[in-house]
């Protein structure tokens, strides 16, 4: 008697029988095949419609701007006359800033180059990978340490006088704080309280930088001394 | 009205030319959709279907998008202004000078360049830390995160490089600050800085080497990276959706 076998070849199509696809499977979810995917549209028009509106918008944007704003252009360029003050592109007054109270090597190389490979290792951290709230377990004993850690840059800060960045980090360290001993469940204290450290370290870190790039681009004159954008310095 | 028009391009896409330049009829079926998409070198590096969720808004502002359409931008406008710059001093600084007063549109030609050039920096910062907020560099995204790191560096080089072009005051003391900071490298500084300008001081040498980097080097090098970036996206399996997504929040 002949039995019938049955040939397989390649991959069944059923991802759920067959999965091709390392998941990642988080805590505090099932280990089943999640079809999270959810429903599925055509590119052809939907994703496509959808850009050809968004990159119209801009460039009507754009044209409008660009009929009222025209691009600076100051006298030829001459090396013996300096600009007081001489400012970089505004994507780099951060930096500038940074010059004001660190020494070049630090503000200029170290910093950012620690910044670069902070960013460029992100992904491979794989700590917490499940993006859990700080303010979970062993919450009081985190507190303490994170205290610590921004007291003693608060203290180094205050060293060097760097106020404009005293500024954020108060600011983001109180809405730490806050979110610790709030009891909030819904609006954005609730949400806070479930974000995990490193939402809190690059939400430090953009309002830094942000500070730091709108009080060099707007708050700095002649010596890099303070200045208001609408033209009386400040004594 | 409308209705003719509608039938005259409907028809339109019967015919043979169309379908010679196409390689297919009308896109009405879902197949001759895929093909829309696979079928066509410029769009065939997106997926044929893309989730629902990621077509939400909120899945990415569109802000990676964007950036690529002013990166098109920018070599469409900048190709224009190659037409009337000439990479030396003082020649041109009289250019940016006849941009402006002779040359027909030359004002508008230069101010989309710069908005565009502005707005791209801008751009790929908020794309990059939405990305991250969203969690868009976990598995299997890690190393087009890396990617998009060195694409933020190009961006920024090409922004620099170009700004030192128009060769007035602001450009030549806004590169003269930002190379005075490379001197700052332990053992190598001065070096690189030599090599990055041509010399010791921002020059005409300095000039032409941000010219070449900023028309052809660092243009191609963004080019290909974003080529590699795109095809990521859609070989990691499409944008990060989180299971938040359902309740159509966040
Ligand atoms: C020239 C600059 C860039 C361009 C043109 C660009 C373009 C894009 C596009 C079109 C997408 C698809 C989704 C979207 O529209 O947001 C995307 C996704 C992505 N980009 Fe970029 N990008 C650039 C820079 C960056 C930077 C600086 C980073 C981070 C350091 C980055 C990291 C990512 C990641 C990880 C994804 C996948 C996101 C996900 O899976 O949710 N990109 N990019």
């Amino acid at each position: 008697m002949m039995e019938k076998t049955k040939i397989e070849s390649g991959f069944s199509s059923d991802a759920k029988k067959e999965p091709r696809r390392i998941v990642f499977i988080t805590r505090n979810t099932s280990a089943k095949v999640k079809d999270d995917r959810g429903p599925e549209l055509m590119t052809y028009p939907h994703l496509l419609v959808r850009e050809a509106i968004v990159f119209e918008v801009l460039i009507i944007a754009m044209v409008v701007l660009a009929l009222f704003w025209d691009a600076p252009l100051e006298q030829l360029a001459n090396p013996l006359l300096t600009p007081n003050p001489a400012k970089a592109p505004w994507y780099f007054l951060g930096l500038q800033e940074l010059l004001h109270y660190f020494p070049p090597f630090v503000a200029g190389i170290l910093i950012p180059t620690l910044v670069l490979v902070a960013l460029i290792m992100i992904p491979y951290f794989h700590v917490n990978v499940e993006g859990k709230p700080l303010w979970g377990e062993k919450a009081s004993k985190r507190l303490a340490v994170v205290a610590a850690v921004t007291l003693g840059l608060l203290i180094l800060l205050a060293v060097v006088d760097a106020w404009t960045i005293i500024l954020p980090t108060v600011f983001v360290a109180a809405l730490l704080v806050a979110s610790y001993f709030s009891k909030a469940t819904s609006g954005w204290m609730g949400s806070l309280r479930l974000k995990p450290l490193s939402w809190w370290v690059m939400t430090w870190f953009i309002a830094t930088a942000l500070c730091l790039t709108v009080v060099g681009t707007f708050f700095r004159g002649p010596g890099w001394s303070w200045v208001w954008p609408w033209g009386t310095h400040a004594v | 009205m409308a209705t003719t028009f509608h039938a005259a391009l409907e028809n339109l896409r019967t015919t043979r030319v169309w379908k010679s330049i196409f390689r297919r009829g009308p896109a009405i079926t879902n197949r001759t959709r895929s093909v829309a998409v696979f079928g066509n070198l410029f769009l065939h590096w997106l997926p044929v279907k893309v989730r629902e969720k990621s077509l939400r808004v909120r899945a990415a502002y569109y802000l990676g998008s964007l950036s690529f359409l002013l990166f098109l931008l920018l070599v469409i406008t900048g190709v224009l202004l190659m037409f009337y710059y000439h990479p030396a001093a003082p020649n041109a600084y009289r250019d940016m000078k006849d941009l402006r007063f002779v040359v027909s549109n030359g004002v508008f030609l230069r101010n989309m360049h710069r908005i565009a050039a502005h707005l791209m920096v801008l751009l790929v910062f908020c794309h990059m830390f939405h990305v991250f907020y969203r969690g868009g560099y976990k598995p299997p995204h890690e190393f087009n995160w890396v990617i998009g790191v060195v694409l933020l560096l190009i961006t920024l080089f090409l922004s620099y490089t170009g700004y030192l072009l128009p060769w007035d005051q602001l450009a030549f003391w806004a590169v003269t600050v930002g190379t005075n900071i490379v001197s700052a490298m332990p053992v190598i500084g001065s070096k690189v800085r030599f090599v990055a300008l041509g010399g010791n001081i921002v020059g005409e040498n300095a000039l032409l080497r941000f010219y070449v980097l900023h028309v052809v080097i660092l243009p191609l090098l963004a080019f290909l990276l974003i080529g590699v970036h795109f095809w990521r996206v859609q070989k990691d399996g499409g944008l990060t959706v989180r299971s938040k997504d359902d309740d159509g929040k966040n």
